[in-house]
């Protein structure tokens, strides 16, 4: 039970929020992680980036129990992932996804709203919360009552946001939520979640491919080459200074 | 106001029936065959049983021998009109042509006897006209020996191992013979297009074109001496009650009497009551027992057996849909995550659509019996298959980001199911609703070839008699409520659907 309450009030000796401990991971034959071991920073945005296929996902994934190590342990906040328990543990971490993902058949409130609706939370709680996530990311209230695609795609992205961010989670997980609209609309985007964040801040973990957005939006920032961490650190450090010709390679490509 | 007046006449002869009665009546259920002769034979059977007091349930136009059969070595059935050569050939498979004696000796084993003969034999017969006939001087099929004369056969007849070859062969005849349809046999004999052909030789048709039975003096057609058939366990009141029925009936009476339902369109009821009434000493039967006779035959309008029809075929749909809804979803609903599992779940589904299903309908038999019952079960049987298959696919191919996201907002599989996949699939679970009830509908008209009545009956009866008005009475309203409750479910599924 204790997971449904805000977990950053939960101290860690060492300040780390997640930490990966010698942890293997392979889908059948094909190893994506050996003996990674990794820790992300409390309260801060952390970005990881990468090229397709070097774990990026996978690496989120398992912060929030949907992928389980094969070896190693998953600590969150001081404590392993609950696998027996996971349903009430991930109701403390937020998720957003590339496309939004919400459910097709749902208004935009009902999809906010949903698991605070199944954690028992009243409609009226629900309706000012829902209202105040709306204001945050500049959403107009006459979305509520729309279905999903009956919004653009810049609405949902902010909608998938809301959810994510709608139980108040001590983490936030961000699988490219930004990647999938026009770059005017991204730029809106990025104040939203902003202005979100500074409203209830959190432990963020990004997943991106794009190193402006990760310049822009994080504090720490985790360079993946197949599975491997080359390089992490303060991002404007990193940028500038590229520890592996994967790295430099990276770097040059989208920002020289 | 005749309608009304029968019916309350009805009501005083059931009351007065009841009370004299009551400790006495005995309950016997008739069955017969799906073609107009097993008809009017069981027509009369059960009215004799009901002149002289028995209460009867009739179960005509069951779908063939084997399920007559079965039903009455079951109890299903109390008796029903049988012919020696069928038992012989078709069911014990005797060799050569035993009589009736013979035919019991072995009849016991299976708790079956078969009682007096009727006195008359259908067979297979070939005929000529009669006018040529006299000509030509033919009495018997060795007279066609070197006859210059047009023959075609009905192609069962030409195939058959007890028809043409062996009957070429025996009485060594050679002429050139060609094939026809028989339901133009016999207009085609009666134009001169031809000259011999098959036939029954209990056809009423063969009064009606005045052709002659030529005599198969060399014996080679088995005998098929119809008599009903029971339970040795019969009571002797029952055995009693159907003495009378032992020859009571010559070749050419009935072929008269076939002839009043299949050319003139009389009803079984009114041809068999007629029947009765003339030979009522013959059956055994006093003027009282008779007077029942006429007021228990009187038949109500085809209307109303109609809504009657429709009703039942309703409840037959509705039950087995109901019974494939709630099963088969609570099947796919445990399954749908065990891809292996719910692939054998589906096949098994699938493999009840490919029993053809008179053959299911015979198999249920000596599980269910014969009448409403195993209707249904065989119709859930055949309707799972739709609503399973979609259900399961629809359940598991939910888009697995969303299954993805639904598990990362914290969602339990039961919440999972009852938010995102159950909502989603909706529209296919009803398509695969929709599909069965109209296969049900469709299907439950056969339902009347084991007693389930419906809208087959109609249809079977129709069928028997070469009636299609009859068989559209069936046909017509069956097809009427299929596109109805596909408007019905369509109209349902666009509001139980999610908004799209």
């Amino acid at each position: 039970m204790a997971w449904r309450q805000p977990m950053t009030e939960i101290d860690t000796p060492n300040d780390s929020a997640v930490g990966f401990h010698q942890v293997s991971k392979s889908f059948g034959a094909l190893t994506v992680f050996e003996d990674l071991s990794l820790t992300l920073p409390k309260d801060q945005i952390t970005a990881i980036v990468g090229t397709s296929g070097s774990g990026k996902t996978t690496l989120l994934q398992m912060i929030n129990g949907l992928e389980r190590p094969d070896q190693g342990e998953v600590e969150v906040l001081g404590r392993p992932v609950p696998y027996e328990n996971l349903e009430s543990y991930r109701r403390g971490i937020g998720y957003a996804v590339q496309g939004a993902g919400l459910f097709p058949h749902l208004t935009a409130e009902q999809n906010v709203t949903l698991v605070a609706k199944l954690v028992g939370w009243s409609e009226a709680k629900r309706r000012s919360r829902f209202l105040d996530l709306l204001k945050t990311v500049d959403l107009d209230e006459d979305v509520a009552s729309r279905l999903p695609r009956q919004l653009s795609g810049g609405q949902q992205q902010r909608l998938g946001i809301c959810r994510a961010l709608m139980l108040q989670p001590g983490i936030l997980l961000l699988d490219e939520p930004f990647s999938a609209v026009d770059p005017i609309t991204r730029l809106g985007l990025y104040e939203s979640f902003e202005q979100a964040r500074q409203a209830h801040p959190s432990t963020t973990v990004l997943v991106t491919h794009d190193l402006r957005e990760a310049r822009r939006l994080a504090e720490f920032m985790v360079i993946l080459d197949a599975g491997e961490v080359v390089q992490s650190g303060v991002p404007r450090e990193v940028l500038a200074n590229p520890a592996t010709p994967y790295a430099e390679r990276l770097i040059e490509s989208q920002l020289s | 106001m005749i309608a009304k007046r029968i019916v309350i006449g009805l009501c005083l002869v059931w009351c007065a029936l009841g009370s004299v009665g009551a400790a006495a009546v005995q309950t016997v259920t008739v069955g017969s065959k799906n073609f107009g002769e097993s008809y009017l034979l069981a027509e009369i059977a059960a009215q004799v049983l009901e002149a002289q007091g028995f209460r009867v349930n009739r179960k005509l136009g069951l779908g063939g021998t084997l399920i007559c059969y079965e039903a009455l070595k079951n109890a299903e059935i109390d008796l029903y009109p049988e012919y020696t050569g069928t038992l012989s050939q078709a069911v014990l498979n005797l060799p050569g042509n035993p009589d009736r004696t013979q035919i019991n000796q072995v009849l016991a084993d299976q708790g079956l006897e078969l009682l007096a003969e009727y006195g008359f034999n259908n067979t297979y017969a070939i005929v000529v006209r009669d006018e040529q006939a006299q000509q030509l001087g033919l009495r018997r099929i060795g007279d066609l020996h070197q006859q210059n004369l047009t023959a075609a056969f009905s192609h069962e007849f030409l195939q058959r191992e007890d028809g043409w070859p062996g009957l070429a062969q025996r009485y060594n005849l050679q002429q050139p013979i060609k094939g026809i349809e028989h339901g133009l046999a016999y207009q085609a004999i009666a134009d001169g297009a031809i000259d011999v052909t098959d036939a029954y030789s209990t056809d009423g048709e063969l009064q009606r074109y005045q052709l002659r039975i030529l005599q198969d003096d060399l014996g080679y057609f088995p005998e098929y001496r119809a008599a009903t058939l029971v339970q040795t366990s019969a009571s002797p009141q029952l055995r009693q009650a159907l003495a009378g029925l032992h020859n009571m009936l010559d070749e050419s009476q009935v072929q008269a009497l076939n002839g009043k339902v299949a050319l003139q369109g009389q009803s079984f009821q009114q041809v068999a009551a007629d029947f009765i009434r003339a030979n009522a000493s013959r059956l055994g039967l006093s003027e009282q027992d008779t007077a029942k006779i006429e007021t228990l035959s009187g038949q109500s309008p085809w209307v109303g057996q109609l809504w009657g029809h429709f009703m039942r075929h309703l409840q037959l749909t509705g039950s087995a849909l109901f019974a494939a809804i709630a099963i088969g979803l609570g099947i796919s609903l445990l399954v749908y995550r065990r891809q292996r599992l719910a692939e054998i779940v589906v096949y098994l589904c699938g493999l009840m659509q490919t029993i053809p299903s008179l053959a299911l309908l015979a198999l249920m038999i000596p599980l269910f019996g014969i009448g409403f019952l195993p209707a249904i079960i065989a119709l859930f049987l055949y309707s799972l298959l739709p609503i399973v298959r979609n259900a399961i696919t629809a359940l598991a191919n939910t888009d697995p980001t969303l299954v993805r996201v639904s598990a990362a907002l914290g969602l339990s599989g039961w919440e999972q199911l009852r938010y995102l996949r159950l909502p989603l699939a909706t529209p296919a679970i009803f398509a695969g609703i929709r599909t069965a009830a109209v296969i049900s509908i469709g299907t439950a008209t056969l339902a009347a070839f084991i007693g389930a009545g419906g809208l087959g009956e109609p249809i079977v009866v129709g069928l028997s008699l070469n009636d299609t008005n009859m068989i559209l009475r069936g046909a017509i309203p069956a097809a009427v409520l299929a596109i109805v409750v596909e408007l019905v479910f369509a109209a349902l599924e666009r509001r139980v659907s999610p908004p799209r």
